[in-house]
């Protein structure tokens, strides 16, 4: 799959549970492995590029999450 | 100079004969605002009995989501100062050796950026600098990295590794500690900077049973450096230690927890078959005794502090490996056991919750480790025998 597709998928996964579960790492990288049939490393460098570019970042409440960043 | 605040309460804790981080905070506050503020916060809380600290958020640098703790003030109008006063996490070098140079060097951009307040070092094993705003964050990465430092580890994420001296300052090393050390920090760099587990996961290695990090108790996978075969006697100094006044029988001989030495006043005798590799004996006498030469470690998992749920110490699940570069077998199996509490554990679950959860036997079983006698639990008290029928009738 190409990677900005991959991270589309990515970003909206993320968007779709904001406000109603907090998403972990690891939870991304089953869920969408699993849907679109690929390999956790591939999903893992996707999601990488995402939070590098500042597009999704790390939260901590009570444990580490990934987010959509609040505007500024 | 004259204080900002009356600070009644925390200057009692100036009294005594132990030095006082009461102060030190006062000496900072001579010349930064925030930790001016933090007197009269702490002041504040101690009076109250209540915290004025609100935890975690969304604080941190970009691309990693560790190294940064967030902590910002629930009262921000009365004590400007901390209203943001963030921890950040350096991750510290092998044995928590420096330069002055490199002391110098820290200090110089937390002075620039932060409170100037450092508890060198926590309870983490990181480098720990107390206090600074949001904005200022990136600056100090952007200054540590193009120094050749890096954040720590901290949330959900392996944690900065840490160590004992081992070889560098210990003979009774049976391990490198510190490059072990230094190996799975570079190995697992996004392990400890992205965090994806379900909880903390802790390395700590130690160089004998002596453990002087305590890893048996603090790291979710203690490496202890351990051997095989027998102790190596020198009897002319075993007799050099009774002519200098150790009492062997009462100090040695009656200390070692499973009875396996004998000493009839010309000879020292150990059944190697029976010895349990605590070190007692060597630590007692290391001119007389020493490992034996073929080294390595032993793994032990699941230790941790009481947080969620109460203290756990380590469980022996490698009775011995061979820790020589490139330790492949050793991240394999580390690659193994993170991918289990991957599957298993629950948010906020440390991988020695998990395993009694759901049993010891299911970890080894999943994880695809051969029981063994010697997967002793909590060393040195309660062996652990887990033998269904089944494996009784097969062997």
């Amino acid at each position: 799959m190409d990677k900005e597709q991959l991270k589309k998928i990515i970003y909206e996964l993320v968007e779709a549970s904001t406000g109603k579960k907090k998403l972990k790492q690891s939870d991304i990288l089953k869920k969408v492995a699993a849907d679109q049939g690929l390999e956790k490393d591939e999903v893992k460098a996707a999601l990488r590029e995402l939070v590098d570019a500042g597009t999704l970042i790390f939260t901590y409440f009570g444990g580490s999450f990934i987010e959509i960043p609040p505007k500024q | 100079m004259s204080k900002k605040y009356a600070t009644p309460l925390l200057d009692e804790l100036k009294k005594g004969a132990f030095p006082s981080f009461v102060k030190e905070m006062e000496m900072a506050a001579e010349r930064s605002d925030m930790a001016a503020d933090l007197l009269g916060l702490v002041e504040l809380s101690y009076k109250e009995k209540v915290t004025h600290w609100k935890h975690g958020g969304i604080v941190g640098v970009r691309g990693y989501g560790g190294g940064v703790i967030g902590r910002y003030s629930d009262i921000p109008d009365k004590f400007p100062g901390v209203a943001h006063f963030h921890t950040v996490r350096v991750n510290s070098p092998s044995g928590f050796y420096y330069t002055s140079d490199a002391i110098k060097e820290i200090c110089d951009i937390w002075d620039k950026y932060g409170s100037g307040l450092t508890n060198v070092h926590g309870s983490t094993g990181d480098l720990v600098l107390l206090g600074t705003r949001t904005e200022s964050l990136e600056p100090i990465f952007a200054e540590l990295s193009s120094r050749g430092w890096d954040l720590g580890g901290s949330g959900s994420a392996m944690r900065t590794p840490s160590c004992c001296v081992g070889k560098s300052r210990c003979e009774w090393a049976n391990i490198d500690s510190m490059a072990i050390t230094n190996d799975i920090t570079h190995h697992f760099q996004d392990e400890m900077h992205r965090p994806a587990f379900p909880y903390k996961f802790k390395f700590k290695v130690a160089g004998c049973a002596v453990d002087c990090i305590a890893s048996i108790a603090r790291a979710d996978m203690s490496i202890i450096g351990t051997w095989k075969g027998d102790i190596r006697i020198d009897q002319t100094e075993v007799k050099n230690c009774e002519t200098k006044g150790m009492n062997i029988q009462t100090e040695v001989i009656d200390m070692c927890p499973t009875g396996c030495m004998q000493w009839d006043g010309k000879q020292l005798k150990i059944d190697n078959s029976n010895c349990n590799r605590c070190m007692n004996c060597i630590a007692r006498m290391p001119k007389a005794l020493r490992p034996g030469t073929e080294q390595g470690a032993t793994l032990l998992l699941g230790s941790k502090a009481p947080i969620v749920t109460g203290a756990l110490m380590s469980w022996v699940i490698v009775p011995f490996i061979k820790m020589e570069p490139p330790y492949e077998e050793f991240y394999e199996l580390v690659g193994k056991i993170w991918e289990w509490w991957d599957e298993n554990g629950k948010n906020r679950e440390r991988i020695g919750e998990l395993i009694e959860r759901l049993s010891f036997p299911r970890f080894l079983k999943e994880v695809g480790l051969e029981p063994v006698a010697a997967m002793v639990k909590e060393p040195r008290r309660d062996p652990f025998f887990f033998w269904s029928e089944e494996d009784i009738i097969k062997k």
